[in-house]
């Protein structure tokens, strides 16, 4: 691959002439385009596959499942946050007319103590085994504790209020340093912490405590001429995807369970339940509904097991949709945090230590993310001292799932304002300084790693060139603040099939979860290689017995790796299509070439829609598989420019321009990539300045309704410019990295900083909300 | 317990179904007349994903009653499309990239017809005031909104002088 | 959802006899946005909905400048919008039915409803009290009328007694040179419940206030009505000066609580800000300068 640039492509192309209200429609900077060729197909912009069944409601999702004879199930949870449950008595719930089958954790086997993989990560089982149904102790507010399947929701949710529990309440803590405190209830009298690795007798509600650490820190912080120390705290937020989980189960009479579902993963769904349950996992089929919305917290299973069972005992098909008071309090929030960091500098601007502490929440089962935060909080920055901390502490809330780089966003929020305030206090300009510090090839990250190519400098530099930064502010109470960030983005599994048709058109099948245009970028990719247009392709996303292995989609890793898969079929269809096109062309198979779908040997050609269609001639079908593993992961840098307008009376924030600038290895559809980066921001603007769990006296959340938890409506938002940085990643085949998640990073922190500017105070704790902006600016704290 | 008979006409076509009073017109869309385009995100009015229009006028279905259909006109999603063809929403949407998962634009597509109908030429403000009562939380409304100026431009194309 | 039955009577009368048939169990089921909900919550039982609908008098909008306005009961928001006449001669009614919610809640939220909802924070009740609304209540024992202040008791729980229907609200006409305005605070820009509001009416001769009223929301048990604010700008110069004061009335009268929306002192400072700005503006709309 060569390094030449590519000609620019802008936004505006993308956008169309629609004009921009809110601030005079922006001369769109070019994206930086620092991949290394032209292609054909990737980096358009077609329609995606499945658009026409999405804008039509044809498109089924999960609760959209109907079938003869389904069941309508309802979960009874704990109105308590911690309690032990002293007996459970189903038998008026059995008597109500309608109701054909009760469960409780009574009814599946007993967890084995063993590990299991859950997607994106190991646990042990014992901990899932418990968060689908509690065994014994309830541990949050919203915890499952039975199921009802009747015959319609109504009736099913009427019989779980007469399931009678008898619970006995337990102190309860709410966040990581309460749980931490000596004299909190333990939610695990089996927990003991692991510390630096190593088992000890500690019960205790932290499960883990590690250190990663290079160079001395003690000495860099000696050097420094300027040192800043601050503690942040941020409240737990939830992935708020629209569409509840559900879960359809039908227990056949011959064993086989089949399941359809909205999941991330469909096979971590099939390997999880066929674990919880103890069958084989060829007793299992699952079905991966459309999906509306994940964000990470569809990838625990939650639902499937239990509607299971229910159709076992039923012997109907049976269906589970959660409530959004459910979803809220029943899955998974992204951890709490609080937060130490310790940066110092000399004149001139060189970063010579970082200390970080994190404490994250895990919720009611150990595994926080605090492990991806401790590797991603210092990792925008080259410094040879660098000391982390981490503690994954449990806490009586729903058990926190992944979340769009699952721990980074904290992190970035303690970091990136002390990062701010140290520029500051050296007089360096922000960019100038993190610009200065950035981490390139070859940097060492605090877990060890040495970086291979990624793109922190090119995303400062477009940050630094890009207009917006340049611009005027708008008036007084209006600040400007910057902030980066990091997600590693992950590899896996994953498989592909492709099947050419007669008419020149090939199917593609696939297994990753399609949750925002993927079943285009895959399909985009094998189109490339082929010659073909991507119109050409029918992406398919089929069930878990139709397709070879394929892990979660998640860790902005699905047009990275399934796509990878599927260039690799598309190669093995070039090569036995050059075959075919030898004997059309009565020419030796090793001399056919191919370019652009048009197979060539000694002056004839032949195009891959007439070796299609002679197929049944040459030798039948043609069709391929491929399966990848692949190691060539490019991590990827985000960076946010973002105005805000402080109205001082009443603490509102209010976001006046948002550019978003993030490295995303090749823009395979530039289109979704740019809604990546926009879905991304508006979350973290969500989490910056509204969304939170806000917690009663009682331990359960208050605000459980979409009223209440705040996520971001289309009026609290500007349009959200963004940059694509294409700083090619090696290790794919078109410099893919992932875009998924990165994006979510720095929007929180370049807020603060936002804020900091424009009212000259600092904000240490997430949600930035109208309260907590007003008392920062009644009190100058 | 009696289930009630309500009569009334959905995406121009006269329908007769039998349903409890607890039951929302959501429920019934979905549950009794297989219409699962329109989705529950929360089931109390907040999130939009459930938009039908009635009687001209779009609101929450799952904070309607099914028997407060009775001789009522409702408008599904699936309403929407034009035969085989695409509303040119619809159409602007998809040539917009204005989704990604999907499960509110079936709301976000009903929300928009209604507001073009009454209003051809929304400023930004107006389409983003309009929309708020429907949530997304992928795209962060960019595509959104210049989807739906780019479909009140050919729908005024469109329009007989 | 528990089991219900639903009636739809087509007369008042047929109403009244459906309340009585049901004594204590039938709920009126207007928009059902706010009743539905509290219904799935399992936060009220009853067992009976009466769709009000349906009833003629339940749905007049009708304005004259020498009558006024008479509002159904009702009346969905966007009818109330969509009407030019109305909106041109009660802006501040337009301020609180626009922000209800969202467009589609705004399809079947009735002003009616919101007042007999109850609940501290309804955006519609504070510019009832400030217009000097008066609610048209009957049974079948009779008719009677309840000033706008007097129709929320507690949280949740208004003035009817059983058997009692809100029939209509009956506006006064609007005064010469004079002007009002809602303005809440909420943390998003749209669809939230006020952390705290401001309702506003004022009349204006000679440079000088010659009637205020002030209502706030969500600083009480009930929407509040601030005489003393209001009072604080009778006879005074139309000046920043006299709304500082009418603004610190308000503050001082409001009884807020801390709760997840906003802390007690975060809300006292809201009434004071927001009172403020609705009296300017409404003073703008009454055509007066400050």
């Amino acid at each position: 691959m060569s390094t030449t640039l590519d000609p620019v492509q802008t936004q505006a192309a993308a956008n169309g002439a629609a004009g921009n209200g809110v601030h005079p429609a922006p001369a769109y900077e070019p994206n930086m385009v620092l991949a290394t060729r032209a292609y054909d197909v990737v980096g358009t912009r077609p329609v995606r596959h499945d658009g026409a069944d999405k804008v039509t409601g044809r498109a089924l999702y999960g609760a959209d499942k109907q079938m003869a004879g389904l069941l309508q199930g309802f979960v009874l949870r704990s109105p308590h946050a911690h309690a032990k449950i002293v007996s459970i008595d189903t038998s008026k719930a059995e008597a109500l007319d309608g109701v054909f089958a009760v469960v409780t954790a009574d009814d599946l086997p007993p967890a084995k103590d063993k590990i299991v993989d859950v997607g994106e990560g190991d646990t042990r089982l014992a901990y899932v085994h418990g968060n689908v149904l509690a065994k014994g102790k309830t541990l949050y507010k919203g915890h499952a504790v039975a199921a009802v399947a009747a015959t319609n929701v109504h009736v099913a949710e009427q019989a779980a209020k007469l399931i009678d529990v008898k619970y006995a309440t337990l102190g309860s803590s709410m966040t990581a340093p309460e749980a931490m405190s000596s004299g909190a209830a333990l939610l695990h009298d089996d927990l003991k912490t692991m510390e630096y690795g190593q088992p000890t007798d500690k019960a205790s509600n932290v499960a883990q405590h590690f250190q990663w650490k290079i160079g001395d820190s003690d000495e860099g912080f000696a050097k420094a001429d300027v040192v800043v120390e601050r503690t942040f705290d941020t409240a737990t937020v939830h992935q708020g995807y629209i569409e509840p989980h559900n879960a359809t189960a039908l227990w056949n009479n011959d064993g086989r369970v089949h399941i359809w579902t909205s999941t991330q993963g469909a096979f971590v769904v099939r390997d999880v339940t066929a674990t919880i349950l103890e069958i084989p996992v060829s007793q299992i089929k699952v079905t991966p509904m459309e999906i509306g919305g994940g964000f990470g917290g569809k990838i625990p299973v939650y639902l499937e097991p239990v509607a299971a069972l229910l159709s076992k005992k039923t012997g109907r098909p049976v269906k589970l949709v959660m409530t959004r008071a459910d979803v809220l309090e029943g899955t998974g929030p992204t951890p709490g945090s609080h937060v130490s960091v310790k940066i110092g500098a000399v004149n001139g601007g060189k970063i010579t230590a970082m200390q970080g502490n994190l404490a994250y929440e895990a919720g009611a089962y150990p595994g926080s993310f605090v492990a991806p935060g401790g590797m991603c909080i210092f990792a925008a920055y080259a410094c040879e001292n660098v000391t982390v901390d981490c503690y994954d502490v449990v806490v009586n809330k729903p058990s926190s799932a992944a979340y769009r780089a699952p721990g980074a966003t904290q992190a970035a929020f303690a970091a990136e304002q002390v990062i701010d305030e140290i520029a500051g206090k050296l007089g360096i300009d922000p960019i100038d300084f993190r610009l200065q510090n950035a981490a390139k090839e070859g940097s060492r990250r605090v877990d060890g790693p040495k970086f291979r190519r990624i793109g922190c400098v090119e995303v400062l530099e477009a940050m630094q060139r890009h207009p917006h930064y340049g611009a005027p502010l708008a008036g007084p109470n209006c600040g400007r603040g910057v902030a980066v960030g990091f997600w590693f983005n992950v590899g896996l599994e994953s498989s592909c099939t492709l099947s050419v048709n007669s008419d020149g058109t090939v199917n593609l099948i696939e297994g990753s979860t399609d949750i925002g245009g993927t079943r285009t970028s895959i399909a985009m990719q094998a189109a490339e290689v082929l010659g073909i247009p991507a119109e050409d392709i029918n992406p398919q996303v089929v069930d878990t017995d139709s397709v070879g292995y394929t892990s979660v989609t998640g860790g902005s890793r699905t047009t990275f790796a399934t796509g990878w898969a599927a260039h690799d079929a598309a190669q093995k269809i070039v090569d036995e299509m050059k075959v075919r096109a030898a004997k059309l062309l009565e020419a030796d198979a090793a001399g056919v070439t191919h370019e652009k779908g048009v197979y060539s040997a000694a002056g004839k050609s032949v195009s891959f829609r007439e070796i299609a269609a002679q197929a049944s001639r040459t030798g039948g079908p043609i069709s391929a598989s491929a399966t990848v593993k692949p190691r060539g992961v490019g991590g990827s840098y985000a960076g946010n420019i973002v105005d805000v307008a402080v109205d001082p009376e009443t603490g509102k924030v209010d976001i006046l321009r948002f550019t978003a600038v993030q490295d995303v290895g090749k823009a395979v559809h530039p289109s979704y990539v740019e809604g990546q980066m926009q879905g991304g921001s508006a979350q973290g603007i969500g989490w910056a300045l509204n969304e939170e769990y806000f917690m009663g006296a009682d331990g359960g959340m208050q605000n459980n309704t979409l009223l209440d938890y705040r996520m971001p409506t289309a009026l609290d938002l500007p349009m959200i410019d963004t940059c694509i940085v294409e700083v090619a990643n090696p290790g794919h085949p078109y410099g893919v990295r992932g875009v998924g998640e990165a994006n979510i990073v720095p929007p929180p922190a370049a807020i603060a900083n936002a804020i900091q500017n424009a009212v000259g105070r600092r904000l240490q704790r997430l949600p930035m909300n109208p309260p907590a902006v007003w008392q920062a600016v009644a009190n100058g704290n | 317990m009696k289930k009630t008979q309500v009569q009334t006409i959905v995406n121009g076509r006269p329908v007769e179904f039998l349903c409890e009073p607890r039951q929302s017109l959501l429920e019934v869309l979905r549950d009794n007349l297989s219409l699962t385009g329109t989705k529950e995100g929360c089931n109390d009015g907040n999130c939009g994903a459930c938009t039908v229009e009635m009687d001209g006028r779009i609101v929450p279905s799952c904070l309607v009653l099914g028997v407060e259909a009775e001789g009522a006109q409702i408008v599904t999603i699936e309403g929407i499309a034009l035969g085989s063809g695409l509303h040119e929403v619809q159409k602007a949407f998809l040539e917009g990239a204005a989704l990604q998962c999907g499960v509110c634009t079936p709301g976000f597509i009903v929300a928009t017809k209604a507001l073009l109908e009454q209003n051809p030429n929304p400023t930004e403000h107006e389409i983003r005031f309009w929309l708020a009562n429907n949530l997304c939380r992928c795209t962060g409304y960019d595509k959104i909104v210049r989807s739906v100026q780019a479909a009140a431009c050919r729908l005024q194309e469109e329009a007989p002088a | 959802m528990h089991w219900v039955d639903y009636q739809r009577p087509e007369s008042l009368d047929a109403a009244l006899q459906a309340f009585a048939a049901n004594a204590g169990n039938a709920k009126a089921l207007a928009g059902g946005t706010d009743l539905l909900v509290q219904m799935r919550a399992g936060r009220c039982a009853s067992g009976v909905l009466v769709d009000i609908k349906n009833i003629p008098e339940l749905n007049e909008m009708s304005y004259s400048p020498e009558q006024g306005l008479t509002l159904g009961a009702a009346v969905p928001c966007y009818r109330i919008y969509g009407d030019k006449t109305v909106s041109a001669a009660y802006p501040a009614l337009i301020d609180a039915v626009s922000i209800i919610g969202g467009t589609q809640i705004q399809g079947r939220a009735s002003v009616g409803g919101n007042l007999c909802n109850a609940a501290p924070s309804a955006d519609v009740v504070p510019v009832l009290i400030a217009l000097g609304v008066v609610c048209k209540v009957t049974s079948a024992g009779g008719t009677r009328e309840i000033a706008a202040e007097d129709f929320c008791v507690a949280p949740g729980k208004n003035a009817l007694a059983a058997g009692e229907l809100l029939v209509s609200l009956h506006f006064p006409p609007p005064a010469l040179q004079s002007g009002a305005r809602y303005i809440r605070f909420i943390p998003r820009n749209e669809m939230d419940i006020a952390v705290a509001g401001a309702g506003v009416s004022v009349t204006l001769a000679d440079g000088r206030f010659s009637a205020a009223r002030v209502a706030l929301a969500s600083v009480a048990p009930t929407p509040l009505f601030a005489r003393e604010a209001g009072e604080a700008l009778v006879g005074r110069p139309v000046h920043a000066a006299s709304i500082a004061k009418a603004a610190a009335a308000a503050k001082a009268a409001a009884k807020p609580i801390d709760d997840m929306r906003g802390t007690a002192a975060y809300r006292r400072n809201l009434c004071a800000v927001l009172t403020r700005r609705a009296l300017e503006d409404a003073v703008a709309r009454a055509g007066g300068k400050l």
